[in-house]
């Protein structure tokens, strides 16, 4: 309880989580789908304090972790060349490729930069017209409305030397690839808050009927995350199936129409690979013919570059919650933040970086 | 970078077609996007991921996740800083 306690709303937190114990009639399965709130759920110990009420199992809303192996190959092979500055979010720059991270390819000499928003990337391209500037455009809903404003933003100054290294992917398919596996442990889940906050919850409606699972629209902090396990709960021992928003302080029904027109204009649905998952059809975005001039795996010709993924990392049964990252042989010796064998240990929110990060400290529960 | 950060729009400007907020997150100051919120005014306080904002909260609400995110020590990476800025409380 030694991190509860810091929290000023730990007795909400606490209390919350008795209602929970009572009302559970048996371990309930539930997934967290973002890498944000798995984070959470570990930092504050959650699920220890709900013992054996709730299973949590991780989902795979880690956009760092779920990012294609040839997908970083990719990445390595255009920030090797040397007319390009490849500009990333910092958490990619340590996910292993299949010889080297990116900045491993940065250490030999690549222009490989750390970027906060696309909004900086495009900066970069106008103010360098020598170079070709490339962002590794990674993500989930809510990433993708600033990747299409830039790539409009571009368009509108005529800029001739940016250009997008697209590997966006859908949280729904992976839900209904998690549904309809005869493995499927899950019984209701939490869908991600800021997913939501861009894209509303009427595909989770869908899900919640089409699979008679509950789903709850949930925050990252410990009450609100508290607060969607309850109603979870609450609804599978009610025998109900909805869709609730527990954060709707934030999420509206119809989520954010600017940033959905945003997307809707410069991308297109695609099928996509997800690292340690494999193809999940329709489960991406990529690019419209529009905007073949802002792609980076045509303008390169990158398409052929593939990857077949390690087969010692266990990251597939990992983010589809068949098992914990503690029952990997490699969790934690072999493989450690420091010197990683798969993504869900490089990513601050991964679930094994996030297992590994606080376990140890969860010693006085 | 999953998480969006909430921060106070203390100026807002139109560039170059774009409307963008010089939001304040603690006593760090970072351009903000805000066409996604088309409502929000100077004054208030926005959600920011990677630099866009995507939804306008109220104060209370920002305040009480800024602070919890400040003691996840997660801001440093979502505000993209560098190593001496993160070391400024």
């Amino acid at each position: 309880m030694k991190y509860m306690d810091e929290y000023r709303d730990a007795k909400i937190a606490r209390g919350i989580a008795a209602e929970i114990r009572r009302r559970s009639t048996r371990p309930w399965v539930l997934m967290e789908i973002c890498g944000g709130q798995t984070h959470t759920l570990m930092r504050y110990g959650i699920d220890e304090l709900l013992g054996k009420s709730v299973e949590l199992v991780h989902g795979p809303g880690c956009p760092v972790c779920v990012t294609p192996l040839e997908m970083i190959d990719r990445a390595n092979a255009l920030a090797r060349r040397p007319d390009v500055t490849l500009l990333s979010y910092g958490d990619m720059l340590r996910v292993p490729g299949s010889e080297m991270d990116l900045f491993h390819v940065k250490a030999e000499g690549g222009d490989v930069r750390i970027v906060y928003s696309p909004t900086d990337a495009v900066e970069l391209a106008r103010n360098n017209p020598d170079r070709h500037v490339v962002f590794f455009a990674i993500g989930f809903e809510t990433t993708a409305p600033a990747h299409a404003m830039a790539v409009l933003q571009a368009e509108r100054l005529g800029l001739k030397n940016f250009s997008l290294l697209v590997s966006h992917v859908l949280v729904p398919p992976a839900i209904r690839m998690l549904l309809q596996s005869s493995r499927n442990r899950v019984q209701g889940f939490i869908a991600p808050g800021h997913v939501c906050t861009i894209v509303g919850v009427g595909e989770y409606e869908e899900l919640a009927r089409e699979f008679h699972v509950p789903i709850v629209v949930g925050g990252f902090e410990p009450v609100d995350l508290l607060e969607a396990i309850r109603l979870l709960v609450v609804q599978l021992e009610e025998g109900r199936t909805e869709v609730e928003n527990s954060y709707s302080r934030t999420v509206l029904y119809g989520g954010n129409r600017a940033a959905q027109d945003a997307v809707e204009r410069v991308f297109e649905v695609t099928d996509r690979k997800w690292r340690g998952v494999g193809e999940i059809g329709s489960s991406g975005l990529r690019l419209q013919e529009k905007y073949a001039a802002f792609d980076a795996e045509r303008l390169f010709g990158l398409q052929d570059v593939r990857a077949e993924e390690p087969s010692e990392c266990i990251s597939a049964e990992v983010l589809l919650g068949h098992k914990k990252p503690t029952d990997c042989p490699a969790f934690g010796t072999r493989c450690t933040p420091e010197k990683p064998l798969g993504a869900p240990m490089v990513s601050t929110e991964g679930a094994c970086a996030a297992y590994h990060q606080y376990r140890r400290h969860l010693v006085t529960l | 970078m999953c998480l969006a950060i909430p921060g106070k729009v203390a100026e807002i400007q139109i560039k170059e077609g774009v409307r963008t907020g010089r939001v304040l997150f603690g006593g760090i100051a970072r351009q903000a996007c805000l066409d996604f919120v088309p409502e929000a005014r100077e004054g208030d306080y926005v959600l920011v991921h990677v630099g866009f904002a995507i939804s306008v909260v109220d104060k209370e609400e920002a305040e009480r996740t800024y602070a919890l995110l400040e003691s996840m020590g997660v801001l440093g990476e979502e505000l993209g800083l560098n190593a001496d800025e993160r070391r400024t409380p």
